[in-house]
């Protein structure tokens, strides 16, 4: 097998996981925290990339764009979670399900009235549009880079706030055993406006910073939400370092099944049964994980609660 | 608030409910509107489909996120039977029932070793995972579907072709097999279902066996759904990949929470008047998406037993 594209792929798919990660963190928490569904986190994710090619379309500058978007997103979580989340954390997932679903026709018909229904293209930086060379014959695109450079930082910068900061102690308390956390004083309504303001402007980070690979379109929010909840589920919920062991997994696993399954089945199968069953089996492979990884640890890998 | 097990469907209701339907194409006829017919079996079929999920939801406490699978997979037994030169209805749409029931089966028997959240997310990753199976098979059609080369065969002078008989058909299929579901939710095995959702390790306990009884609802329940694609395959005179979507999942999810879960009729009343909404929202507006965002949002935050809970109140007060 050609090294050099094992090593592209497996740059790819640290890339798609890290930014998976971002999405992840902020949902595991509110999750593990709230025990509250929250669907319309994908539409954070898409009004972030939304409010980045915005901003990069007015001013040029795509870094202004990439803050702008996180800020923007944060102050529109944190309204969401005051207005309307905070009344259904006590309710039954059920009804979660239902009024975050509302949120998410909500928020793409609303994405469609003010951007109109075609795709923006959001560019990355001029700067970093070309291609670098890592290692002789081994060209990557420079924006990936940065997206797994990117990526990494914030998974660092989490790992701090979670492990060695007040906040986090606060926030891993509330995700081990709300009710206790809430008994010894801690105000667990504010940290979840907090967590859920972080979790907010990660998505749009996420969406900002994929906003070149993929395209930016109502929608788009709901197909990455998916794996989203494949990551969490996998890393188990409430645990960040499940989510960054989950993503990575899942990142990883698509990516490299994508490219390396149907090489595989050619060399064993009949190319017409390889070219049909390939692609089928590479989407397919994420879903067989989680339900591999739930029938042996039904709590995921690294489930918070003990 | 006291639990009653019996579940009391009211002929007051339902009676009238009936006649209505029954007289249904007359009245379309007289106003010259064949396309709300159409819009009615669509209407009656998504009905049956979202029963048969509440079941599930309702009755057994199984939140199931992949509920289309097998609605889809009732779809594309008959269109291939179809493909393949089986065209009677009665040997297809049992057929669906079959194969719907046997992926029942198989993903219900992995998914209920898993509770909570964890089985809504097992039971959508295996819907996924047919959805893409379906979305690679390119000799069904692949991403774009599978056209029916024509609709069912019933016999006895019906012509399913016919937008009238297909509606009573699909009315007649519908409300007898919904009350089958009513006799089942009643029956000795409806009780012990209803007993697993209120406490579980109470009822093992007990000495019922648990996993077996969640996994035949599971089961049953996935073949009313292939019987509804059965229905929605000779509907849309296709089978698409669309129809495995988890969108398709959550819209039926929406529709029993949306009628009241738990209540026997609420998600046939959730589903009618979602799609109902849809359509008229869509005449005046093409935002329809955000005022039924508004509603659906509206109903979890005053109506938290979901619509049909208005009917009970409004008959509590009275």
């Amino acid at each position: 097998m050609d090294p050099i594209l094992v090593l592209e792929q497996s740059l790819n798919g640290l890339q798609f996981g890290l930014m998976l990660f971002l999405l992840a963190a902020g949902l595991t928490l509110v999750f593990g925290i709230m025990d509250m569904i929250n669907l319309a986190h994908g539409s954070l994710y898409m009004i972030g990339a939304y409010l980045a090619a915005a901003v990069a379309m007015a001013t040029g500058s795509f870094w202004l764009a990439v803050a702008v978007a996180m800020g923007g997103t944060a102050v529109i979580g944190v309204v969401l979670e005051v207005t309307l989340l905070r009344r259904l954390y006590q309710r039954d997932h059920l009804h979660q399900v239902l009024a975050t679903f509302a949120l998410i026709l909500m928020s793409n018909e609303a994405v469609r009235m003010i951007w109109g229904p075609t795709a923006l293209a959001l560019d990355p930086p001029p700067s970093l549009a070309g291609p670098v060379e890592l290692l002789p014959g081994l060209y990557y695109p420079a924006f990936r880079l940065v997206i797994i450079g990117v990526g990494l930082l914030v998974a660092v910068l989490l790992y701090f706030l979670v492990s060695h900061t007040r906040l986090g102690m606060l926030v891993r308390a509330g995700a081990s055993n709300r009710e206790m956390a809430r008994a010894m004083g801690v105000r667990v309504s504010l940290v979840f406006t907090i967590v859920f303001a972080i979790g907010a402007a990660l998505c749009a980070l996420a969406g900002a910073m994929l906003g070149p690979l993929f395209a930016v379109q109502v929608g788009m929010g709901e197909s990455i939400l998916i794996l989203a909840f494949v990551v969490i589920v996998i890393g188990g919920i409430g645990s960040i370092r499940g989510a960054l062991v989950g993503a990575l997994l899942v990142g990883m696993v698509d990516t490299v099944g994508r490219t390396f399954l149907p090489m595989w089945l050619r060399a064993v199968l009949p190319p017409t049964v390889a070219s049909n069953l390939g692609p089928a089996l590479a989407s397919v492979l994420i879903y067989v994980l989680m339900a591999g990884v739930l029938f042996w640890r039904p709590q995921g890998l690294f489930p918070a609660r003990g | 608030m006291a639990i009653a097990l019996h579940q009391r469907v009211r002929p007051a209701i339902v009676v009238p409910v009936l006649a209505v339907l029954s007289a249904l194409p007359l009245f379309t006829q007289w106003i010259d509107e064949p396309f709300y017919l159409v819009l009615a079996s669509r209407v009656l079929l998504f009905a049956l489909a979202a029963t048969s999920l509440n079941l599930l939801v309702g009755f057994g406490g199984m939140v199931s996120f992949g509920h289309a699978a097998f609605f889809g997979a009732g779809a594309y037994v008959v269109a291939i039977a179809a493909m393949e030169g089986v065209t009677s209805a009665w040997i297809a749409w049992p057929l669906a029932m079959g194969v719907s029931a046997l992926a029942a089966a198989v993903i219900g028997a992995i998914s209920l070793r898993t509770r909570g959240v964890y089985f809504i997310m097992i039971t959508l990753a295996f819907a996924q995972m047919m959805f893409y199976v379906f979305v690679s098979l390119k000799a069904y059609g692949g991403e774009d579907g599978l056209s029916l080369p024509r609709r069912s065969v019933i016999g006895l002078g019906l012509d399913l072709k016919s937008d009238t008989t297909f509606y009573y058909v699909v009315l007649t299929v519908c409300a007898v097999v919904i009350a089958l579901l009513w006799r089942l939710v009643n029956s000795r095995f409806g009780r012990v279902l209803q007993g697993i959702r209120e406490n579980e390790t109470r009822m093992e306990a007990v000495g019922f066996p648990v996993y077996r009884h969640k996994l035949v609802a599971f089961v049953v329940a996935g073949a009313v759904a292939g019987l509804a694609g059965a229905l929605a395959a000779n509907q849309n005179d296709m089978a698409s990949p669309s129809m495995l979507h988890w969108n398709q999942s959550g819209m039926l999810l929406v529709m029993v929470i949306l009628g009241g879960t738990g209540t026997f009729l609420g998600p046939a009343l959730g589903a009618t008047v979602m799609l109902l909404l849809e359509e008229t929202l869509a005449e005046f507006t093409l935002h329809w998406q955000f005022v039924m965002g508004g509603i659906l949002l509206a109903v979890v935050l005053l109506l938290p037993g979901g619509l049909a809970t208005l009917l009970q109140r409004r008959r509590n007060d009275g």
